[in-house]
């Protein structure tokens, strides 16, 4: 396989005090999926600003669909689409307005564009609105139209930031059957989403936290990072049963999970002594089994090992 | 038990457009209640009204033991609400927002200090109290927007979507937040588009194109809308989509995390065999199928797409 899609080494970027990215490392495939996964000011919109070319970095270097992203932004901008997280439509035109706009932003030739925009507003099946105005379309169509927007000049390397925060789950849906078809048109993915089954979807996750890289790796491998095994508890109250198995030396964490209880042990899981603790704490066990760890799990667990309080100190962004 | 809220027949209409359509539901005290729907179902306009924000068309609400016609006023001394988009001085630290909500419900002083650091120290707002609004992220945004809706401890509380745009660490700190007040006796009434989410609350009830759908518990929910759910484990899983999104048996078919959820037609008996049977013919390799308990997410698109608006032909969203 040739050049990656991305690679950066060790990107930096401070804004004042605060350093919103610490030393980044990222190599993505052509073709790949990717996610950064990571809490409100881990980084993760200046890593993608940083990729995108628009905001140079203090330290560190990136090339992105085979260009520097400092000394060649322009080669590296015209050759991406960057979704942020809140895209600007113009309202005021119709879709097919909106989509010819862009294109012609880009300078894509006009035969172009107008059989890339018919491509691209049947796969998104907007072309029974394309004369309705951005501004009288729903959520779900709106975002459509951005993923349109951002695909009309054919570029390599789409950059996607929390595109389906606020969408309801019906459109959500509908929005990943659009971006798992784009691989195979040779379109590479960066996606930053703060939902897990989300995560879960990517070829390689990216977890991110107060600037820095905390693991990279493929959704099952980071399963298999957890150390210890992970009881999940049903029981009640589910508050008291908390504070008991937080106690307990035994156990390195608990965490809650709608009606249940994951109860992460530092080595193996021990049903007896999580039965004995719970009845010694007056609390009603319902169900108990040992569970396989989600990404939130190993996400949780990477993030207390270093701490919770730096996020108040990240940028704000 | 006494009713928090209380429903009949709410109606609103704006010019043509029927925002909320002959609703009736009731909310028992000490309930966390999910209010579900895909954008633009009427949950905001509901919201809205029994906050006595916006009078009905018609129909009966009662908040509190308040008349939402009579008593608007004096409803919003018993709430607590923190709409989608909670309007914070931007130019004014945390802590002089804290402050400045607690002048507004008329908090005693010594007892908005008091709250104050009870709030800090729940939401871990300490490191930001000298921040400036503006500088906030949203994640930090929502917590201090939660803590001034909770200030005057209201007997009730509506949180529009709290957790949108929110990362993960800050959702789950949200909801032990809200499993601590349900504790405390306080109502809570939430809406949100993360169906995981909605696992937590005690009872369910879903909005659709203004009228209500379906209500229950979230064991109800998901055990009686959606007959037969399969898994299907597979690398790639792009094959897979595409070859049960054709089957005629298959209602629904979506990626699942890093899975494939497929509904269909048939009885359970013969589910797993029948999809095996259609991937074997078309020739699509996958690992796994498994007959599942549908996702909270699957039980939600299914029934948005059983009474999807015939004239939208699904695109219209």
């Amino acid at each position: 396989m040739g050049e990656p899609a991305v690679s950066a080494q060790g990107l930096t970027k401070c804004f004042g005090a605060v350093c919103a990215c610490q030393g980044i490392d990222l190599t993505v495939a052509p073709g790949e999926i990717v996610g950064l996964v990571g809490p409100d000011g881990a980084g993760k919109t200046t890593a993608f600003r940083m990729l995108c070319g628009i905001l140079p970095p203090d330290h560190g270097t990136a090339r992105v669909a085979g260009y520097d992203v400092v000394t060649q932004s322009e080669a590296v901008k015209a050759r991406i689409g960057y979704l942020p997280q809140r895209f600007s439509l113009h309202r005021d035109l119709t879709i097919d307005e909106n989509i010819q706009y862009v294109a012609e932003l880009y300078t894509v030739p006009r035969d172009e564009w107008q059989s890339r925009r018919e491509e691209l507003l049947e796969m998104t099946y907007l072309a029974p609105f394309r004369r309705r105005l951005a501004g009288r379309l729903s959520g779900g169509m709106r975002q459509k139209l951005a993923l349109v927007c951002a695909l009309v000049h054919r570029p390599e390397v789409l950059f996607l930031d929390e595109p389906t925060t606020g969408v309801d789950p019906v459109s959500r849906r509908d929005f990943w059957k659009l971006l798992h078809d784009l691989p195979r048109q040779g379109v590479t993915m960066v996606i930053s989403t703060p939902y897990m089954d989300e995560a879960a979807r990517c070829n390689r996750l990216a977890f991110m936290y107060a600037g820095q890289v905390l693991a990279t790796d493929t959704p099952d491998n980071l399963r298999r990072q957890l150390p210890g095994e992970l009881m999940q508890v049903r029981c009640r109250p589910q508050r008291e049963a908390r504070e008991a198995l937080k106690r307990c030396s035994a156990v390195r964490s608990v965490e809650v999970f709608g009606d249940r209880l994951h109860v992460l042990f530092h080595g193996t899981a021990d049903p007896m002594l999580c039965e004995r603790l719970l009845a010694d704490a007056g609390v009603e066990c319902l169900e108990q089994q040992p569970v396989e760890p989600s990404l939130e799990d190993v996400f949780m667990s990477l993030v207390s090992e270093h701490g919770l309080t730096a996020t108040a100190t990240g940028n704000g962004l | 038990m006494d009713l928090a809220v209380e429903v009949e027949n709410l109606t609103k209409r704006f010019g043509d457009f029927v925002a909320v359509n002959e609703v009736s539901f009731s909310v028992a005290e000490g309930e966390v209640f999910g209010f579900l729907g895909p954008n633009g179902s009427g949950k905001s306009t509901t919201i809205r009204i029994l906050c006595g924000l916006l009078s009905p068309s018609s129909g009966h609400a009662r908040v509190a033991g308040l008349d939402v016609w009579r008593d608007a006023e004096r409803i919003r001394q018993r709430i607590g609400y923190m709409p989608q988009f909670f309007s914070l001085y931007d130019d004014l630290t945390v802590a002089e927002n804290i402050e400045f909500y607690a002048g507004l419900y008329q908090v005693p002083p010594a007892l908005a200090l008091a709250r104050q650091s009870e709030l800090a120290e729940v939401l871990e707002l300490g490191p930001v109290l000298d921040r400036l609004a503006r500088t906030l992220s949203t994640g930090w945004r929502q917590r201090l927007a939660l803590a001034t809706s909770i200030l005057h401890r209201p007997p009730l509380l509506f949180l529009d979507e709290p957790t949108s745009g929110v990362d993960p660490l800050t959702r789950r700190l949200f909801w032990e937040v809200i499993g601590d007040l349900a504790h405390e006796g306080i109502t809570v009434f939430v809406t949100t588009h993360v169906m995981d989410e909605a696992e937590h609350c005690t009872r369910l009830a879903m909005m659709h194109y203004g009228r209500l759908i379906a209500e229950g518990t979230p064991e109800e929910m998901r055990t009686e809308h959606v007959q037969t759910m399969v898994e299907v484990q597979a690398h790639p899983i792009w094959p897979v989509l595409q070859a049960l999104e054709k089957a005629p048996e298959v209602v629904e078919v979506a990626l699942f995390g890093d899975a494939v959820h497929a509904e269909l037609r048939c009885d359970l008996n013969d589910a797993e065999a029948r999809v095996e049977r259609k991937l074997q013919t078309a020739g699509v390799a996958y690992e796994r199928v498994v007959a599942v308990t549908p996702s909270m997410e699957d039980v939600f698109v299914s029934l948005a797409r059983r009474w999807e608006r015939p004239t939208a032909a699904g695109a219209d969203r």
